[in-house]
């Protein structure tokens, strides 16, 4: 597409909403917010909650617990801030309610280390300079340790030449598995190094 | 979003008789794409049944040879299954080419067929869109269409399927196996899963009103080499621009199927006798007929060459 394409787009874009309202979707009434009890999991805490069904496990999680170490990016699942560890797995909690995790065992950044003992990929991180704004920090810390789990238990990537042989930690590896995490500072190359460190392969 | 109940599922049969019954209701399993919608209220429903409860979630080789794979399996672990990787290799590459990590570890094999599209004017709720809103017109025809479909479209709606994994699942050939909402049972070709949009795109699936997803089956191996193809704008974690699946037989005959042109995973069995000949005639054939925009027929050489270098690949 070129320049001149884009700027047709552009205008057509604009001129939309100019069109008949009409022509919207009619707007569907919010209703009476519907409560639910909840049982969360987290850091080896129990907690039991009374939550809006509405409430993403990510918004129990910063509003309602005060676990505020997990971020809220783009709340649509794209920029993988909110990624948390849920039995095992690195999934976006911006993108699964509360209410469908009563038995599972939820871990965020907070669960990871302290300030007196860091995780061995936070202390990583601190020392490859994996950060700049730290935003985006917590959630790639937890998708890179949950990352390295998926290595070690030989699911394999887009990037793994051999669909029948166990995958190796690499840079490339790495890079691939990790897309679901957006640095906006572009720290990648440090975080790369970083998580190289922890899985014991020098960067 | 709009408020909803919410209900846990305790049988297939149970959760099909209750989204039949009440008026507004949806599954929810992997909910990777139905809360991204009910956020932007694209989706609005006023009652939630989480199947995830109903553990349908293991893969069992079936007496025909075949693997039977469990609707709420997640997209990591069919990717990962032994057996999917060594017989169904374009299945486990399609599923690793798609989403990133994160979205593969929660969403589901009938999730995954049943997404929508990604169509830029769909995720618009300001913009008129007949498959959001029937009659409201296409605001995609004439607008910006460059990741948009190329055949199988029509004059109400140029979106595609999204899928990575369906395309595979064509492929394959794979079944769908559901539950209706009086009880019965039925099994549904992957091929006859989707519907083509013609003056209905909001309708886009053969699935009747509370009728769930309880496994996809895929029949014996039929070896060849295996290749998925995806060529995008990122290196990751981006939809389709053109996908091709491929079983490709050392006599030179195969399959193929596309993927980020049509509605539905495409695929032309007839087009498939071209093969042998090589990509130019096989495309041509699996496209004909096809509709471009100014800014999306670059999709159609794209397909031939992707085509090639699959072929060639194949014979490497």
């Amino acid at each position: 597409m070129n320049r001149r394409d884009l700027m047709a787009a552009a205008g057509a874009c604009a001129a939309l909403p100019m069109m008949d309202r009409g022509a919207r979707a009619q707007p569907v009434p919010i209703g009476e917010p519907v409560k639910a009890g909840v049982s969360l999991n987290v850091n080896g805490e129990k907690h039991s909650l009374h939550l809006d069904t509405r409430t993403t496990l990510l918004d129990a999680l910063r509003e309602h617990l005060h676990l505020t170490g997990t971020k809220k990016g783009c709340d649509h699942g794209q920029c993988g801030a909110c990624t948390v560890i849920v039995d095992g797995h690195r999934i976006n909690s911006c993108l699964t309610l509360a209410v469908m995790h009563p038995e599972a065992k939820i871990t965020t950044i907070e669960g990871l280390g302290s300030i007196d003992r860091l995780h061995p990929m936070q202390a990583a991180f601190v020392k490859h300079d994996g950060f700049q704004c730290g935003y985006c920090t917590p959630g790639q810390i937890c998708s890179g340790i949950a990352m390295l789990e998926e290595i070690k238990s030989g699911i394999p990537s887009h990037v793994t030449s051999d669909l029948n042989s166990p995958a190796q930690v690499s840079e490339a590896e790495i890079r691939e598995r990790m897309s679901g995490n957006i640095c906006r500072c572009g720290a990648y190359s440090n975080i790369v190094e970083a998580m190289l460190e922890v899985a014991g392969r020098r960067a | 979003m709009r408020a909803f109940t919410y209900e846990r599922a305790e049988t297939s049969k149970a959760a099909a008789a209750a989204a039949a019954a009440k008026p507004e209701a949806k599954f929810i399993a992997g909910g990777t794409n139905l809360l991204d919608l009910m956020k932007l209220q694209i989706e609005t429903p006023a009652h939630l049944i989480d199947v995830n409860p109903l553990k349908l979630d293991t893969i069992e080789p079936t007496a025909e040879g075949g693997l039977r794979i469990g609707a709420l399996v997640r997209n990591t672990v069919l990717a990962a299954d032994e057996r999917v990787r060594r017989d169904y290799g374009v299945l486990s590459r399609a599923l690793l080419a798609g989403a990133s990590g994160q979205l593969r570890n929660r969403a589901t094999t009938a999730g995954n067929l049943l997404q929508r599209t990604r169509c830029p004017y769909f995720y618009d709720p300001a913009q008129p869109c007949n498959k959001r809103q029937p009659g409201s017109g296409c605001s995609a025809l004439g607008g910006f269409t460059r990741q948009l479909g190329v055949i199988g479209v029509s004059d109400a709606c140029i979106a595609t399927h999204p899928s990575d994994m369906a395309v595979a699942m064509r492929v394959l050939d794979a079944q769908v196996e559901t539950v209706k909402p009086n009880g019965s049972t039925r099994t549904i070709a992957i091929a006859d899963l989707h519907r083509l949009p013609g003056d209905t795109p909001h309708l886009e699936t053969a699935l009747e009103k509370g009728e769930l997803i309880t496994a996809v089956t895929l029949p014996k191996p039929v070896g060849g080499t295996q290749i998925y193809r995806k060529v995008r704008d990122r290196a990751s974690y981006a939809f389709a621009l053109v996908s091709v699946a491929a079983i490709v037989q050392r006599d030179g005959s195969g399959r193929v199927a596309l993927g980020g042109v049509a509605p539905k995973p495409w695929r032309v069995e007839a087009a498939e006798a071209e093969l042998p000949r090589g990509a130019k005639p096989a495309a041509a054939a699996l496209l004909d007929g096809a509709k471009a925009t100014k800014e999306n027929a670059f999709k159609l050489p794209l397909v031939e060459r992707t085509l090639a270098a699959v072929l060639a690949e194949a014979r490497a």
